[in-house]
């Protein structure tokens, strides 16, 4: 395999495989929110900053894989 | 390649990204960031020149997102003594939300925020402001509060303190510059790819009427991203009230 496939290959299994994680991450955060919502509306409000929160601080995983496909994408060009 | 045929794509794809100076150290990227400063600029000065009782158009639109900054980022997070830090808040706010807005704007398409300059500089700044202010308000019992958290067993000190040294000083200004920029730039690409798409169907056989997809999925897009901009200027500006947060309150 010359570097170039190698680089194009990591850059494809970079971001694929970081997105898996974050994938479910946010699923969690965002259906427990939604429960959280539909028990305490009154709560509603306060669950949805929460939940942002919970949210950015998970994709930030599956955006430095983006970052990492990026780089590797830009060693074999 | 079909999309060569219809679109004039440069010898050098590099050539897309990078923009030449057009005067001395400043290119459209810097155009940009400056129209967006003057935007926010604008935005708050005009309609507080000469405030009204019963508000006009602009400033009801200014008074509802600054109370949402006020009062919705910075008291619930940060608590009563918010007010003092709204200087960073207020103005970061709306220079990320004009920056990111210029990503759906026609004839701009493009977010300057979709480059390293600004988010990795408002980061820096987050990084340095919170960090004054926990030394200003607890000294070195700041780094102790912060590295060292309640409850954990002596043997894995070294460790634990490691960890939280890199997650605090390090994981934290780099991830929120790469949030914004990384969040910009593949909505920027999405919208791009479509628009592309879009062009080269209608270019190459309009009769086949496949490009009515693509352009329904750009328009769809379009509006995805606005909800985007505003979001990621949302949270950029949460997690600063965020961090200046936890330097204040370091017990917790």
């Amino acid at each position: 395999m010359t570097p170039e496939a190698a680089s194009l290959l990591g850059a494809g299994l970079a971001y694929g495989l970081a997105a898996i994680g974050p994938g479910i991450g946010i699923g969690l955060v965002v259906g427990n929110a939604v429960q959280a919502m539909v028990r305490q509306p009154e709560m509603a409000g306060q669950v949805r900053t929460t939940m942002f929160l919970g949210i950015a601080f998970t994709e930030a995983l599956a955006l430095f894989g983006l970052l990492l496909f990026f780089i590797l994408f830009g060693q074999a060009g | 390649m079909i999309l060569a045929q219809v679109v004039v794509v440069p010898e050098d794809v590099n050539e897309l990204f990078d923009w030449p100076p057009l005067f001395d150290g400043v290119n459209r990227v810097v155009l940009l960031m400056w129209l967006a400063a003057l935007l926010a600029f604008l935005f708050l000065w005009l309609p507080y020149r000469r405030p009204k009782i019963v508000p006009g158009k602009l400033q009801v639109i200014s008074e509802a997102m600054v109370d949402f900054v006020r009062n919705g980022i910075g008291r619930d997070i940060i608590g009563p003594e918010s007010h003092r830090y709204e200087w960073l808040l207020l103005p970061m706010f709306f220079w990320i939300l004009f920056m990111n807005l210029f990503e759906i704007t026609p004839g701009i398409n493009f977010p300057p925020t979709a480059r390293m300059a600004a988010p990795a500089l408002l980061a820096a700044l987050v990084w340095v402001v919170f960090f004054a202010i926990g030394i200003r308000r607890h000294g070195l019992g700041y780094l102790y509060h912060t590295l060292v958290p309640p409850g954990v067993p002596k043997a894995l000190l070294p460790l634990v303190i490691l960890i939280e040294f890199i997650t605090v000083f390090f994981v934290r200004p780099i991830s929120l510059a790469v949030r914004l920029f990384a969040n910009m730039l593949a909505g920027h690409i999405m919208l791009t790819v479509f628009f592309l798409t879009t062009a080269a169907y209608f270019t190459l056989g309009p009769e086949l009427l496949v490009w009515p997809i693509p352009f329904a999925f750009s328009l769809v897009l379009v509006g995805f991203e606005a909800f985007v901009a505003i979001l990621q200027a949302f949270i950029f500006t949460l997690l600063t009230a965020v961090y200046i947060d936890s330097s204040i309150h370091v017990e917790h």
